[in-house]
């Protein structure tokens, strides 16, 4: 190309623009590649382990000296229903209670509220539905009949300066109706956070969700209520767990559910899995330079030891790499 | 892998699907054309420790029987894909330098190879060090001749693929089933499975021209006949080679 001028050159020749301004390859590509996500400097890990019914006072009490700010102790359901929470009061009542830890329970309606509280509870939490068909089934009422319940949880609770916790399940798929609607996830999340919630966890019940729909529902969320307010609870049904929440912390999430092993949850399926573990949640964070405060070999040897106690093998992923419980 | 040889003379070839084999050296490459392979690929390393003790010679020596290779397989208008193993670690030397992973990818994507798969070895990266290594690769080798091959060992892979989606890669490696890979702990592993990231991808809107249920069913018979459970979620979540 020796006689055409340099600029019709650099336009028929994009290596050749590069090759005569080495300074501009750099420049484009720094411009390309440095990721606009900005991710939060601290993540608030809550741990929800114990709460599904594992019951084990050891594993609280290993969890409570990992340095994880928030454990859910137990579950304040008719023990009618859900025989396996029959003591829960005994759970909390025999509580070590680690310094700046907190130890919230379920309640979901009023008595069991009052028991939480006659037995020690310092912060509770209500579970409601973005799908109303997953309402009926799980708790035998409409959204709407829960809501009510729960308003008085929390009057009663803002009463006694109890801080509650509001969850939203079947946030991006019910297991009945399929496809949840991103303003229905809001409507519910909004009604709690306005009555008084001071967090909103919102939950992918069924682990179907992936990076495209957990965008879409939070953009709705987000519209209404705080993104300081809100929570991720994501299940590892489909694997899709991790980058969901890699998704949610690019939108401003800074606060995520997980449990030791990845036990429990809230399986739909033979051979289905829940939660997401706690021990990959912290590996991948780490890995990302976001602070936690949580020691995670300490975490691995809690679920190492509630493995053993319960003869189950680890759902994590970290714990299987380090070749335990197996 | 002795029989290699029959398994690429009795491909039934399907229209529009590349058959890519592995050829470490000239003999192997010889043998791969003589078979009637039409792509092969060639194996590097970013961590020297790994090269000698994974294939008996320095990252150096590797390039130069690659070379050979590459400039073979040029003659005969045959592409060949690189790959750089311990690209986010090394399971001898632990951590992998960003630098080191972009020297090895520069030097097979100028040798001639049309791509190079950055491969996780050990399982052992997260977004944070995929973006510093796509970073300092991506300085010298065109995004659009880049793949990531990541394993699942710590449950990083869908994390650190959707990172690498970010940052412009649109190739992944993947594997029915989540099968084969390269296990370093007992119990650990290997590759991420194709109907995962399958799944992932077609939530997000991504197009792959795959059809996610013949996947499964593809993993469901390999599983049955290997009597091994799927390493896919998503075929767990299905019901299926449990």
């Amino acid at each position: 190309m020796g006689n055409v001028p340099t600029t019709v050159k650099h336009c028929l020749s994009y290596d050749q623009l590069l090759r005569d301004y080495p300074w501009l390859k750099r420049w484009l590509l720094e411009e390309k590649t440095i990721t606009d996500h900005e991710y939060p400097k601290y993540v608030k890990i809550v741990e929800v382990g114990p709460r599904d019914g594992l019951q084990n006072e050891k594993l609280i009490d290993m969890l409570s000296r990992t340095g994880l700010p928030v454990i859910e102790a137990t579950s304040f359901v008719s023990s009618k229903w859900v025989p396996q929470m029959a003591d829960h009061t005994d759970v909390l009542r025999g509580l070590h209670r680690a310094p700046r830890v907190q130890y919230p329970v379920l309640t979901p309606n009023m008595q069991g509220f009052q028991d939480a509280v006659a037995a020690g509870a310092t912060e509770v939490a209500v579970f409601g539905s973005a799908s109303e068909t997953f309402s009926k089934k799980n708790i035998n009422c409409s959204i709407d009949e829960s809501m009510l319940r729960f308003e008085e949880v929390i009057n009663a609770a803002k009463e006694q300066h109890i801080p509650v916790r509001g969850y939203v399940s079947c946030a991006l798929g019910c297991p009945h109706e399929g496809h949840v609607e991103p303003s229905e996830v809001a409507k519910v999340a909004t009604r709690l956070y306005e009555m008084g919630c001071y967090e909103i966890s919102l939950g992918d019940t069924i682990g179907a969700g992936t990076p495209g729909s957990m965008v879409k529902m939070l953009q709705s969320v987000m519209k209404e209520v705080p993104v300081s307010a809100l929570a991720v609870h994501c299940h590892d049904t489909y694997g899709q767990a991790l980058p969901n929440i890699l998704t949610a912390l690019q939108m401003g999430v800074s606060v995520v559910d997980a449990a030791v092993a990845g036990l429990g949850g809230c399986p739909y399926a033979p051979g289905s899995s829940g939660n997401v573990s706690t021990e990959d949640v912290l590996y991948m964070l780490h890995g990302m330079g976001v602070e936690t405060g949580v020691n995670l070999a300490q975490v691995i040897e809690a679920g190492d030891f509630i493995c053993s106690a319960l003869c189950r093998r680890t759902n994590s992923k970290v714990a299987q790499a380090q070749g335990r419980s197996l | 892998m002795a029989d290699h040889t029959d398994v690429l003379r009795g491909l039934h070839r399907a229209p529009r699907v590349q058959y890519p084999v592995l050829t470490p050296n000239m003999q192997g490459f010889q043998d791969a054309v003589a078979a009637g392979a039409t792509e092969v690929a060639v194996f590097g390393s970013a961590s020297e420790t790994f090269s000698k003790k994974n294939i008996n010679c320095s990252i150096d020596e590797s390039m130069l029987r690659f070379e050979e290779v590459i400039n073979a397989a040029k003659e005969q208008h045959i592409p060949v894909r690189g790959y750089v193993s311990c690209a986010l670690g090394c399971p001898h030397e632990g951590h992998v330098e960003p630098s080191e992973v972009a020297k090895v990818a520069t030097r097979l994507y100028e040798m001639g190879c049309y791509e190079i798969s950055l491969g996780d070895t050990i399982g052992a990266g997260t977004p944070g060090s995929m973006v510093k290594m796509l970073q300092s690769v991506m300085k010298e080798v065109p995004v659009s001749a880049l793949a990531v091959h990541c394993h699942d060992t710590y449950g990083q892979a869908l994390p650190n693929i959707l990172t690498a989606l970010q940052m412009g890669v649109s190739v992944v490696d993947a594997a029915v089933a989540g099968l084969g890979g390269c296990p370093y702990a007992p119990g650990s592993s290997g590759n991420v499975s194709t109907e995962d990231v399958l799944y992932m991808l077609h939530g997000m809107g991504v197009e792959t021209g795959v059809n996610l249920a013949q996947v499964i069913e593809a993993g469901d018979f390999i599983c049955s006949a290997l009597c091994r459970r799927t390493n896919s979620k998503v075929a767990q979540a299905q019901g299926r080679s449990l």
